[in-house]
């Protein structure tokens, strides 16, 4: 019993982090109609700078912003590249994407090297209900399910995120009354680099970063979002936590060795049963 | 009377095809005018010209004060409620501009729905928001892109009936195109005959109402019968 409510808990740590780099795709989706597959990077960037200015001797806190900062930063200039210039197909800037997360290796690796790194979280061990756990756990959620209710307030209560939903909406209106859908495009890669890299600096002290670590996290990342047909936020949270639960389960009882896999699967049935229901397409762009 | 919206040798291309041909139109203060033609002949282009959308090959566009548009099929923002949908109209007048209160004074039917999502909402009802959410960006001119289309006639009534408040008590300058060639010439104080891109006739609504060539093109083939 005590192993189950560890493996939850820890699974739902992991899963936090799927769930911001999938409501990062979703931010992005729903405005652009683009799916960014540079959405792991922003994570890895984020953990690597993070670890670098610990290096450097700053706080946490200070470096943990820092990286989220870089996060954004690296969202931007995405966008900027992806879609920067008026009227490219969302198609050709799914693959603009894929190529700046190659880049984002060169750069990577490059600058911090192709060795593994992390750096200490909130160190201790935790007890909930007999089950004995790593405390960082905690502090994933601990911060997570707030940035979560800020979303939820943004986009739904101020006009900046109603903009923004208003350019998931309907792209043709968002431009009769005035908003420059670029520039929210280019605001939603933003605030996806923040969410990536925010997943990628809460979970490198449980789970150590590499240049290709991205790899995992779009991978899950897009499997949460898919749930939801990559517009739903609240989808793709739940689907985050879901993974991250349903493969910590996996490695607990089964192997440790099948936990992309079980992600794999998951992303396949849901992408075929959507297929078989709404067609190959879910929502073509105007 | 000075011109709202201006237009001079107004020529838009399409990759090549020709869509507007050198179009003169002018919309003074206060004044109403309808735009008719068959489809195809160009008049949501000269729309999407006026609101900024898509540029003129060649030609001016002049616009004295604000333009806000009520585009073809209403465009909603679906999953977004009404109230959102009005404030967002108001997008460009910043923060402190984007009060929806005097809408609902204006269209007072809106004020029931205004929490309900706008995609839920019937054809009448999503046009009355669509024209609340142009009148948010506190236009000099309201440019109608089909008012009528759709909808039923008694809804139509009071649409029309609010137009000609918003027009005699605000001076609210409106472009009106119509598939409806009646309705507008009824409406209207002058009218223009836009054809394969060009402007073909222009005049008083009333005088194109009762020209046979009008009547033949857009009125069903019979002279509006006056007394």
């Amino acid at each position: 019993m005590s192993d189950l409510i560890g493996y939850l808990l820890t699974g739902l740590g992991i899963g936090a982090g799927f769930a911001l780099v999938g409501s990062g795709l979703v931010a992005i989706y729903r405005v652009t109609r683009v799916v960014n597959f540079a959405q792991g990077g922003f994570a890895v960037l984020a953990a690597m700078l993070t670890s670098s200015l610990l290096g450097a001797g700053l706080p946490h806190g200070v470096a943990e912003l820092g990286g989220v900062a870089l996060g954004a930063l690296a969202g931007l200039i995405v966008g900027v590249v992806a879609i920067g210039r008026p009227g490219t197909s969302p198609g050709t800037s799914l693959i603009v994407t894929l190529g700046m997360g190659v880049l984002a290796y060169a750069i990577e690796v490059l600058i911090w090297g192709d060795q593994p790194r992390s750096y200490p979280g909130v160190t201790g061990v935790a007890e909930v209900a007999g089950a004995r756990f790593p405390a960082h756990y905690l502090l994933i959620l601990a911060v997570t399910a707030p940035v979560f209710l800020l979303m939820a307030w943004f986009f739904t209560r101020t006009d900046l995120g109603k903009a923004l939903s208003a350019c998931a909406s309907n792209r043709y209106a968002a431009q009769v009354v005035g908003i420059d859908i670029r520039r929210m495009g280019l605001l939603a890669f933003a605030i996806g680099g923040a969410l990536g890299g925010l997943a990628g600096v809460l979970t490198t002290p449980v789970q150590q970063v590499t240049f290709d670590s991205d790899v995992t996290l779009i991978v899950n990342g897009f499997a949460a979002a898919v749930l939801g047909g990559l517009t739903r936020p609240v989808v793709a949270l739940a689907g985050g936590l879901l993974l991250g639960v349903t493969q910590t389960l996996a490695a607990g009882y089964g192997g440790g060795a099948y936990q992309v896999e079980v992600a794999l699967v998951l992303m396949l049935t849901v992408m075929i049963v959507q297929a078989a229901r709404t067609g190959p397409v879910p929502e073509t762009a105007r | 009377m000075t011109a709202v919206v201006e237009t001079h040798d107004l020529t838009v291309r399409y990759s090549g095809a020709t869509a507007l041909d050198g179009v003169d139109l002018t919309v003074h203060d206060h004044e109403m005018v309808a735009l008719i033609g068959a489809n195809g002949a160009g008049k949501s282009t000269l729309v999407k010209a006026l609101s900024g959308l898509i540029r003129p090959a060649s030609g001016t566009i002049t616009v004295n004060g604000r333009l806000a548009q009520v585009p073809e099929g209403r465009e909603m923002f679906g999953d977004l409620t009404v109230d959102d949908n009005l404030r967002l109209g108001g997008w460009r007048n910043g923060r402190h501009g984007r009060d929806t209160t005097a809408i609902y004074d204006l269209l007072p039917e809106l004020t029931t729905v205004r929490h309900r999502k706008a995609g839920a909402l019937s054809g009448g009802q999503q046009q009355m928001v669509a024209i609340g959410r142009a009148l948010m960006a506190r236009p000099d001119i309201l440019v109608i892109d089909e008012l009528s289309l759709g909808l039923a006639p008694l809804i139509v009534t009071t649409l029309v009936d609010h137009l000609r408040t918003l027009n005699t008590d605000r001076g609210l300058a409106v472009l009106l195109i119509e598939q409806n060639a009646r309705l507008a010439l009824d409406l209207c104080d002058r009218a223009y005959v836009l054809e394969a891109g060009r402007i073909a006739l222009q005049g008083p609504a009333a005088t194109l109402a009762d020209d046979p060539r009008v009547a033949a093109a857009y009125l069903g083939g019979h002279v509006a019968v006056t007394p």
